[in-house]
C-alpha cells in the first residue's frame, strides 16, 4: 500500500468526483475511500487512494490534481498519508 | 482509517494558522577537516559540506511536497570553527578566510544559514578563541550565510567574565561594521549560557564535539496553531488551558518528528533531535505575544505575562516530549522582538521593556533575542546585560542568549529593519547606568552552588 490523500476544497459544481477519479483511473491510482461534506458553504471532499499501481512519481501526481483543479475553479491538494496518522494516531 | 475532519483539521494548521517546519538543520562535524595549513584546511572544510549537504535543499523540497507542509529553512551547524582552525589560524585574518569559506559551501549548496562560526569559552580563553572572537565583527560584516554563537558561561563553570567583557565590544563592532543595514551584523550573533550541542535554530546552531560524524535535527514552529487552539478556550480554567497547549504541541511536534524521520531516512545521516521550539515570525497571526494575549493578557508585558509564559513553555515541552523519539535543542517558546509583530506591538504602546523581557527569559527556552537598542550603548553596558543574563542561565540551570543589535546612528523612538524573517524592531531605551567598574573586573564568577536550593 501507497496511501495518499486527495482534498479537494471550493464552490460545489458538476463533474469535481468525475474528473479526479477519471484521472485516477487513467493513472491507475485506486480508490479506497471517499467522504464529502460541505463546510462553511464550502464543498470539502476528502479521498483515500493506493498509488502502488501507479507509474508516476508523487510529485508528478500532485502537479497533475492541483492543475486539474485549476481547471475547474477548486484547491486540489494530494499529500501521502503519513502527515495525518503521525499527527492524529498514537 | 483517516477522516475528513482529521484532515481538515491538519491542512487548517498549514494553511490558516501559519504551521510549518522551521528548520531542517544539518550537523556535521569538521574535526576530521583539521589542518595546520589555512588553504588545505578550507579545501577540506568546502570538501565536506558540499558532499554532505549536497542533497539537503531538494530532499527537503521533496519532503515538503510529499506532506503538503511547508519547510522553511534548510541549514546546516558545523563544529565549532575556533576549535577546527586552532592549528592552522595565527591571524583574527586567517579565521575570517574559514568565515568567507564556509560562506561559499552555503552557497554552493543553497541553504539558507551556516551557523558554527563560534567559540566555547565558558571557562577561559584559548588564543585560537581569542583570535575567532577577534575576527567575528569582520566575518559578519563580509559574509551573508554565517552565523556565530560565543558560549561564555555554564552552570558546571560559573561565567568566563573577561569574555563576557570583549563580547561586550564585539556586538558594538560588529554594529559599526554593519552601520550601512542598520547593524544587521549582529542579527547574527549570540552569547550563550549553557548553549546545547544541537540546536537547530539560527543564529545559535552549532555542531558540538560530543556528536557523531553528521545528524539531522529539526525545528517545528506553531505558535499560530497554539493560539487558534487557545481561541476556543477562552475563560476555562488553567487545567483546560494547560491541556489545550499539551495537545496541541503534540500534534506540531509530529509532523516535525515525521519530517526528522524522513529526512535522516532519505539522507542516510542519523536523526538527532527535534527542538519543540515555537518560533513565530513577522506574519500576522504567527505570534508567541498574541498567545499570551490570547490566554488572558491585554498585551505582552503585562503583569502576569512571566506567569503565563511560564505555562506556556512548560506545556509546549510536556506535550512535545511524548510527540518525539528525541527532543533536544532549546524547546520552548522564543521570545523575539523584531520577530514578533506581537512583541513588537507591545513595545510601541509601551507595555514591554527590557526590564521585563529580562524576567520572561527566566521561564522562556532562550534569552534577551532581536532586540535593538540604542546606537551609542557603550560597550560596557552591553557586557553588563550579557552578564546578567548569563547570571540567569548558569543558577537557574538553563539555555540563555542575548543577541542584542545596538542600531548605529539610531536612537529610542526610531526603527531598525533587517528584513525576511528578522522582520523589524523599534528601538527600545536601555538603562542609562553605567556598571564598567563591575564589568572591568578580570577573571571569571565562580560556578554556582547546587545543594540548597532553597
Amino acid at each position: 500500500m501507497d496511501k495518499i490523500i486527495i482534498t479537494v476544497v471550493g464552490k460545489d459544481t458538476k463533474g469535481i468526483i468525475a474528473r479526479v477519479s477519471g484521472y485516477l483511473y487513467q493513472e491507475g491510482i485506486n480508490i479506497l475511500d471517499i467522504s464529502q461534506t460541505i463546510l462553511d458553504d464550502m464543498f470539502n471532499m476528502m479521498l483515500i487512494a493506493d498509488m502502488q499501481d501507479c507509474t508516476k512519481e508523487f510529485g508528478e501526481v500532485a502537479d497533475d490534481l492541483r492543475i486539474l483543479g485549476e481547471e475547474i475553479g477548486l484547491r486540489i491538494l494530494a499529500q501521502k498519508e503519513e502527515i495525518f496518522t503521525k499527527m492524529h494516531r498514537i | 482509517m483517516i477522516n475528513l475532519f482529521e484532515v481538515r483539521e491538519t491542512n487548517k494548521m498549514i494553511e490558516q494558522e501559519l504551521l510549518d517546519v522551521r528548520t531542517i538543520t544539518m550537523g556535521i562535524s569538521l574535526l576530521d577537516c583539521v589542518d595546520s595549513d589555512v588553504a588545505r584546511l578550507n579545501d577540506r572544510i568546502y570538501e565536506k559540506i558540499t558532499r554532505l549537504g549536497s542533497e539537503l535543499v531538494k530532499t527537503g523540497e521533496e519532503i515538503s511536497k510529499d506532506f503538503g507542509i511547508p519547510i522553511v529553512n534548510k541549514r546546516v551547524s558545523v563544529t565549532p570553527a575556533s576549535l577546527i582552525g586552532a592549528g592552522a589560524c595565527r591571524t583574527p585574518e586567517d579565521f575570517v578566510s574559514i568565515a568567507k569559506n564556509l560562506d561559499r559551501a552555503a552557497k554552493a549548496i543553497g541553504i539558507n544559514f551556516l551557523g558554527g562560526y563560534s567559540a566555547l569559552v565558558n571557562k577561559g580563553l584559548t588564543p585560537s578563541e581569542r583570535l575567532l572572537i577577534e575576527s567575528i565583527p569582520e566575518a559578519l560584516s563580509e559574509t551573508d550565510y554565517v552565523c556565530s554563537s560565543v558560549n561564555v558561561g555554564s552552570t558546571r563553570t560559573g561565567i568566563d567574565m573577561d569574555a563576557v567583557r570583549l563580547m561586550g565590544d564585539i556586538v558594538r563592532k560588529t554594529a559599526e561594521l554593519t552601520a550601512d543595514r542598520d547593524s544587521l551584523g549582529c542579527a547574527k550573533l549570540v552569547i550563550f549560557c549553557n548553549a546545547p550541542d544541537d540546536n537547530p535554530f539560527m543564529a545559535g546552531a552549532f555542531h558540538g564535539v560530543t556528536e557523531g560524524d553528521a545528524v539531522i535535527n529539526v525545528g517545528v514552529s506553531g505558535p499560530g496553531v497554539v493560539k487558534s487552539a487557545l481561541e476556543k478556550v477562552r475563560g476555562e480554567s488553567f487545567e483546560v488551558l494547560c491541556e489545550t497547549i499539551k495537545k496541541t504541541a503534540f500534534k506540531v511536534t509530529r509532523v516535525g518528528q515525521l519530517v526528522a524521520q524522513e529526512a535522516s531516512r532519505r539522507l542516510n545521516v542519523p536523526f538527532g533531535i527535534v527542538d519543540l521550539s515555537l518560533a513565530p515570525t513577522p506574519a500576522i497571526g504567527d505570534s508567541v505575544a498574541e498567545i499570551l494575549e490570547q490566554m488572558g493578557l491585554e498585551r505582552a508585558g503585562a503583569p502576569g505575562t512571566t506567569a503565563a509564559l511560564a505555562i506556556l513553555n512548560d506545556q509546549v515541552k510536556k506535550g512535545g516530549v511524548m510527540a518525539s523519539s528525541y527532543v533536544g535543542g532549546l524547546s520552548g517558546a522564543f521570545i523575539p522582538v523584531s520577530e514578533d509583530q506581537g512583541m513588537i506591538d507591545a513595545v510601541l504602546e509601551g507595555a514591554l521593556s527590557l526590564e521585563k523581557l529580562e524576567a520572561m527569559t527566566c521561564v522562556c527556552s532562550v534569552g534577551l533575542d532581536m532586540i535593538a537598542i540604542p546606537g551609542d550603548t557603550p560597550a560596557s553596558t552591553i557586557a553588563g546585560i550579557i552578564a546578567d543574563e548569563a547570571a540567569i542561565g548558569m543558577i537557574n540551570q538553563k539555555t540563555t542568549a542575548v543577541r542584542l543589535i545596538p542600531v548605529i546612528g539610531k536612537g529610542v523612538g526610531e526603527t531598525a529593519t533587517f528584513g525576511g524573517l528578522l522582520g523589524y524592531a523599534p528601538i527600545m531605551p536601555v538603562n542609562r547606568f553605567r556598571c564598567d567598574a563591575f564589568v572591568d573586573r578580570t577573571g571569571r564568577i565562580p560556578a554556582p552552588i547546587h545543594s540548597f536550593k532553597n
